[in-house]
């Protein structure tokens, strides 16, 4: 995966990649991430379907599910978020740690779906920031996959220097 | 003597075992439970609300998302209860297509029901998958026939949506026989396992008394000694055209409502197995107006959905819309009893007991 | 025994109880005076066997409210008797509590508290279970219109610690 000519022995070209720091970070991100069990209502079935044995997210090494969220790194939000349940959403979303990603899944954490009503949130990206949105009422098990795709697409371009987890302080060229 | 104070843990919303944003707020006193008290309301999605500004058949993909799992059977109690308001007759064919159609959601329930329980107590994902692996299949079916795994919006007031296609029966004959397959398997693998059997005898015991004060219905009230089946009752839509036995369990813990609901999936499986030979031709929907107007009036229809009565009350003024349209949950009810069940119990058995009752949160809350 | 059979008994022991049986209605409906209602309930329950209370909701009409109790008997496999107590004050509606008598009815008289705003004195824990404390309104009643609201204008009244 070299761009540049560097002369090396037979033996060591054989041992050897060479890559960018960029690919090795967002391929070990992306190949191991691991999605927090966050079911709300109806979406949360396709969510277990695509764990399950037919549509197999283990595949994409995303199979286990952590309970925890300070141990995940996606969260799935797949359900109606009520306007009860969205302070715990927030509270949950700032627990995790970075870097995290957000799957909105199913139209009624999109924009609330087909509950417009006193009670509903209309979206969760009011309360939450959303890289990946899943449509459909609810989303097949390969819909919620081409998801992973795209989710897996975003990652894949990162780049260190400009990641948002690692802008504490202003940029400085590595 | 050592004195000791009791701790309230709070349980949820987000928990690995609820099943959905349940939360439980638990008075214990070392490992004993004193006190619990249920608080949900975090899927409250004002579906009633909502229903008054629909069509009555509009209505119909909203009660889709009453209990997720079941979607047919909820459809067809909005459509019975709407039927038996306006007076309408369905035609035969239209009911074999319901009762076929409810009685397999039953099976799928049932199977979730269990693989659920099993994730509970700690078989971590194996007897789920063997049930998910299962409900596929049934999926398969729900998705032939109207288009959508799970959100189905099937049954309308007046008949079915639409006829079953030409390769449903085949699939159809082999789905049940793979099923029937199953369940024997099922039996096979969970019913006399030791840890099982451990931690599920005598757990969560609802006494026969209490069940029927406290409007538990379903599965739960038949694991309690009291052969209530709605479908018996009631004999709503063709019940009574079919030969079927209602099991019941007498001592009521979570064991006898594990094998009340693998007695419930055998019965389902004769249902089924008549009324494939039944079936009649014919028209799947009655001739009604393109906009149903029901006259002024209000009636209240019930029917045995899995996890218990399902009842719709609807009052009608005379124009399009449901005046009211109020949903008797089955799984807020059969939620009176939980902390009756448990209290006097170990934490460790809290989610046993709540698998055991089988809930559904969008049921809860609506 | 038959719904007649039930209602010749309850104006039998609580003769002024009865306020009104409608004629035409699909269910068989009894009008009950609200003052009266848990003494008939109790009487029902106790002496005539009703006891699986299946349902308690209420309907907001432009004049007053009702609040209708399903009952069934399970022991006798009898089927549906519909109560209903009318409450023409809608400021102060209020209907004496059931859950005495049919423990089943607490959850469903804590949802008619909640969206509707009827009290139910006598009942051991009313509380708003479908939404919280501070919501503003009673949303089923005709009034309030149904509206989205955005997060940050239910902000204020959510509950805040500890009594989330």
């Amino acid at each position: 995966m070299s761009s540049h000519e560097v002369t090396m022995d037979e033996e060591l070209k054989k041992n050897l990649f060479l890559t960018t720091v960029d690919t090795v970070y967002n391929w070990g991100r992306k190949c191991s991430m691991w999605p927090m069990s966050f079911g709300l209502a109806c979406c949360a079935f396709e969510m277990i379907g695509v764990a399950a044995s037919r549509y197999d997210c283990s595949r994409f090494g995303m199979e286990i599910y952590r309970a925890s969220p300070r141990q995940a790194d996606l969260m799935i939000v797949s359900g109606t978020v009520t306007q009860k349940m969205a302070p715990q959403v927030k509270r949950i979303y700032a627990q995790m740690a970075e870097p995290k990603y957000v799957l909105a899944m199913g139209t009624c954490a999109i924009s609330g779906g087909i509950f417009t009503s006193y009670a509903v949130l209309q979206g969760v990206d009011e309360i939450i920031p959303v890289d990946v949105y899943v449509p459909g009422c609810p989303p097949r098990p390969e819909a919620l996959i081409q998801g992973f795709q795209r989710l897996h697409e975003m990652v894949m371009k990162q780049s260190i220097r400009t990641a948002p987890w690692y802008q504490k302080s202003p940029t400085s060229s590595i | 003597m050592l004195r000791s104070q009791t701790i309230n843990v709070n349980m949820g919303p987000q928990h690995p075992s609820t099943h959905g944003v349940f939360r439980m707020i638990l008075t214990l006193d070392g490992e004993t439970i004193i006190d619990l008290k249920p608080m949900f309301g975090y899927l409250h999605r004002g579906i009633e609300k909502i229903s008054e500004g629909r069509t009555y058949v509009q209505a119909v993909p909203l009660t889709d998302r009453l209990d997720y799992i079941c979607s047919m059977t909820n459809n067809f109690g909005y459509a019975v209860a709407v039927e038996k308001l306006a007076a309408i007759e369905v035609p035969e064919r239209a009911e074999y297509i319901r009762v076929i159609m409810a009685e397999l959601t039953r099976l799928v329930n049932h199977m979730l029901a269990i693989g659920f329980l099993f994730n509970d107590l700690g078989a971590y994902f194996t007897p789920v998958l063997y049930a998910l692996r299962e409900r596929e299949r049934l999926l398969d079916l729900f998705e032939m026939v109207s288009g959508s795994r799970m959100m189905c919006n099937f049954m309308r007031p007046g008949g079915v949506a639409g006829d079953l296609p030409e390769e449903f029966f085949p699939a159809f004959a082999k789905a049940i026989d793979i099923n029937k397959r199953f369940v024997e398997e099922f039996d096979k693998l969970l019913s006399e396992n030791e840890i099982f059997l451990m931690r599920a005898v005598g757990v969560g015991v609802l006494p026969t008394q209490e069940a029927v004060r406290y409007s538990i219905t379903g599965p739960v009230l038949r694991a309690s000694g009291i052969p209530y089946d709605i479908r018996k009752t009631d004999s709503y839509s063709i019940y009574d055209r079919f030969d079927f036995d209602v099991p019941v369990q007498q001592e009521g813990d979570v064991y006898a409502r594990y094998q009340q609901r693998l007695q419930e999936m055998r019965q389902s499986i004769r249902i089924l197995e008549q009324a494939q030979q039944q079936i009649p031709g014919g028209p799947v929907m009655a001739d009604l107006p393109p906009r149903l107007k029901p006259a002024k009036g209000e009636s209240y229809a019930r029917i045995e959905a899995p996890k218990g009565e399902l009842g719709f009350y609807l009052v009608s003024d005379g124009s399009t819309n449901p005046y009211r349209l109020h949903i008797r949950s089955t799984s807020l009810i059969n939620l009176s009893a939980l902390r009756n069940m448990c209290v006097g119990q170990k934490v460790a058995d809290v989610v046993t007991i709540l698998g055991s009752i089988d809930i559904t949160l969008a049921d809860v809350d609506r | 025994m038959t719904n007649e059979a039930i209602l010749a008994k309850i104006r039998e022991a609580y003769p002024t109880a009865v306020v009104d049986v409608p004629e035409e209605m699909t269910d068989f409906t009894i009008i009950l005076a609200a003052e009266q209602l848990f003494a008939v309930a109790k009487f029902l329950h106790d002496e005539l066997g009703m006891d699986y209370l299946t349902d308690v909701t209420a309907v907001d009409y432009p004049d007053h409210f009702e609040v209708v109790y399903h009952l069934y008997s399970v022991e006798r496999n009898q089927g549906l008797l519909t109560l209903k107590v009318l409450i023409a004050d809608k400021t102060n509606a209020a209907v004496a509590s059931v859950t005495p008598i049919w423990p089943g009815a607490n959850f469903m008289e804590c949802e008619v508290y909640d969206l509707m705003g009827i009290d139910f004195p006598g009942h051991p824990d009313l509380r708003r279970i479908m939404l919280w404390d501070g919501f503003p309104g009673h949303p089923l009643r005709k009034d309030f219109e149904n509206r989205t609201f955005t997060f940050k204008e239910l902000e204020p009244t959510r509950p805040k610690p500890p009594n989330w």
